[in-house]
């Protein structure tokens, strides 16, 4: 296919058309509202389930409902709607049926604004619904990359049966690059032996259902997903890397963060300083063994992120003060600029802070004395 | 000489599987679950028919059909019957819900359902509490009436008036068929009966939003003999929720049972 100039939002809804979505529930929220708006024109035209819902909370319990029956589903929102959706989520994991999850963020908590962050990461990785499960997060830093990403949860969600989210900032979402989209794949249901599609005379009945009144069977359901998960670290671990082969310093960020980190590095590259950059691309599973190897080879990490220093937990555990881990982070709805990443590249070069320093509050200070 | 074939009065319907009720003795639970299996099984439609069960009393609804079923977040049923029924439309799909998974968390998403006119059939208990987690008050208890958080009975100055349902949901467009029937004696179930196979029929048919209320006993939860709940339903329940018609549209007007 030849690349064409597509906006972040409309290219999800496109690739996921061509992965095979069948069913798109969603509701109005910047900045991912394009989803929605482009699949309204695009489902009904294929035939294929568009539903407007009344809330997210609607919109999740429909994806939930659709997936249950085996088909390709998915919905989007923005932090708050994406709030709305956690009590779907939990259950959809404990249910153990695939569904796939954009998350276009914004700045928050809160209302917050409808500017680009990397707000929900926590929520993403960490938590967000009750209950013990883990889930899959793709974080790409291009349209391209979004375009291949969701393309991939689809296989990814039912592989594992298993949430997808796809987290974005609003700038991915919302810029527009060339791109090539994949060829469009005629829709293909699969014949799931858990699906509940009615009996039609063929078979037992089917229960999915996230109820599990007996400890001890719930405990078996939470082993057995974390089992599953097991094997999405082995086999599912996706990140970029730039730079890495000598470098002393190396970045960590993820999606935009990630891609204006890259800009700062090739231009302390010109300057002669030794720093590459690893990019998670699944942000869960998380790169951990990737890291760990080159704890060995940096002198220091800077992790870099659109929000508070989420990512940064995960990097510092990984780590393990074995080197130092500085930060530099831009939250509230925030793009930094390639020279403020610079900037900290270039500090971190001349004087490393100690590696017993709280990497957020000295950033915290930092930033406490500049704005 | 009669055979027992020809002597029968009585048996498990087929769409029911074998399974000891959970339901508490008296509970008209139990009656609304046979009526809907009844009607699966006399329009044939058990095969394609797919569940969703509520939380509440009915959380096991899907123990005792033999169908497919799933099982929804607290209120969320017609959102998830949405799902299920728009990515597949030939199958018959419904959600069997309490007053406080419908009226109360669930309000949102019954409405709009509603609205939207999807093809299912909603059946709708309305037992007056929260049966399950101890007979709190619902939006359906009566005004003075006595539940476990409403001690002095419902004082609708602080606790608001009860909703009513049907009446509320037969002002939309998108429903075909919306009625009220009760549980309490013989009669009246077999008017709830011949309701709950319109509704089917009204899905069936592509003829829009179906659902029917069903007046309901909780005797553990009023504190009361089964015969009294059932006394309480026909002297109380009735007056505050008239049983009737309250949407039936053209069309299926026409449909002959
Ligand atoms: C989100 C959420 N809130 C609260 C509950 C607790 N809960 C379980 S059942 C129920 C009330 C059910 O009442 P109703 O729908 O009237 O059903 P009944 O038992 O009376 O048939 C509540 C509040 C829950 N399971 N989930
Ligand atoms: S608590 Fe009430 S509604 Fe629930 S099974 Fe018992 S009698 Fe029926
Ligand atoms: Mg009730």
């Amino acid at each position: 296919m030849p690349k064409e100039l597509w906006k972040g939002n409309e290219a999800i809804a496109e690739a996921a058309v061509r992965a095979g979505l069948e069913a798109y529930f969603g509701y109005p929220i910047t900045p991912q509202t394009e989803v929605l708006e482009y699949l309204s024109r695009r489902m009904p035209e294929l035939g294929r389930a568009f539903v407007q819902a009344e809330s997210e909370l609607g919109a999740v319990n429909m994806v939930y409902g659709a997936a249950c029956t085996g088909v390709r589903v998915m919905s989007s929102s923005s932090s708050p709607g994406v709030s709305l959706m956690m009590e779907g989520l939990s259950y959809i994991a404990g249910t153990e049926v695939p569904a796939v999850l954009v998350n276009v963020m914004r700045g928050g908590p809160g209302l917050g604004n409808i500017a680009p962050a990397q707000s929900d990461y926590n929520q993403a990785v960490h938590g967000g619904g009750h209950g013990d499960y883990p889930r899959i997060v793709l974080a790409p830093a291009s349209v391209q990359e979004a375009i291949d990403l969701t393309v991939l949860s689809f296989d990814l969600a039912e592989k594992y049966r298993m949430i997808t989210m796809l987290i974005l900032d609003g700038a991915i979402g919302q810029m527009m690059e060339p791109a090539e989209m994949p060829e469009m794949k005629p829709v293909h249901r699969q014949d799931f032996d858990w699906a509940t599609n009615a009996t039609m005379g063929k078979r037992e009945r089917r229960l999915l259902t996230s109820i599990y009144l007996n400890p001890l069977d719930e405990e078996q359901t939470n082993l057995r997903l974390l089992n599953r998960w097991k094997e999405v670290q082995a086999n599912e671990v996706r990140y970029k890397e730039y730079f890495i082969d000598d470098a002393e310093i190396v970045i960590v960020g993820f999606g935009t963060a990630g891609r204006v980190a890259l800009s700062a590095v090739r231009t302390a590259r010109e300057q002669g300083i030794k720093v590459g950059l690893l990019r998670p691309i699944t942000v869960s599973p998380f790169p951990t063994e990737r890291l760990s190897q080159l704890t060995g080879q940096a002198r220091a990490f800077l992790v870099t992120e659109m929000n508070m220093g989420q990512m940064l937990d995960d990097v510092q555990l990984t780590v393990r003060g074995r080197v130092p881990v500085e930060f530099y982070g831009r939250p509230g709805g925030v793009v930094p600029f390639p020279d403020e990443i610079l900037n900290e590249i270039k500090r971190i070069n001349s004087a490393p802070t100690a590696g017993h320093t709280d990497a957020r509050d000295a950033w915290l200070t930092r930033m406490t004395a500049q704005v | 000489m009669t055979t027992p074939a020809n002597n029968l009065v009585y048996e498990r319907p087929e769409a029911f599987t074998e399974t000891p009720t959970h339901y508490c003795p008296g509970c008209t639970h139990g009656v609304a679950h046979r009526l809907v299996a009844e009607v699966l099984e006399e329009m044939n439609i058990t095969d394609k028919t797919i569940g969703v069960a509520p939380v509440g009393c009915a959380v096991f609804a899907y123990n005792y059909f033999d169908v497919d079923f799933v099982e929804a977040p607290h209120g969320r049923a017609p959102a998830m019957a949405t799902g299920v029924k728009r990515v597949l439309p030939d199958r018959v799909v419904f959600t069997y819900q309490g007053d406080g998974d419908l009226a109360s968390i669930g309000m949102g998403e019954i409405v709009h359902a509603a609205a939207r006119g999807e093809n299912l059939t909603v059946i709708f208990i309305n037992n007056a509490n929260f049966g399950m987690t101890g007979g709190q008050m619902a939006p359906t208890t009566l005004p003075g009436m006595k539940t476990s958080s409403s001690q002095n009975g419902r004082d609708v100055e602080t606790q608001g008036y009860p909703i009513k349902v049907s009446e509320m949901l037969s002002t939309l467009e998108g429903v075909g068929y919306c009625v009220r029937r009760s549980l309490h004696d013989p009669k009246n179930i077999r008017l709830a009966k011949k309701a709950i196979r319109t509704a089917f029929e009204t899905q069936v048919r592509g003829l829009g939003f179906s659902m029917v209320e069903l007046l309901s006993t909780c005797p553990t939860n009023w504190g009361m003999t089964p015969v009294n709940s059932l006394k309480f339903v026909e002297e109380h329940m009735i007056p505050a929720y008239p049983l009737g018609d309250y949407k039936i549209s053209d069309a299926i007007k026409q449909i002959k049972i």
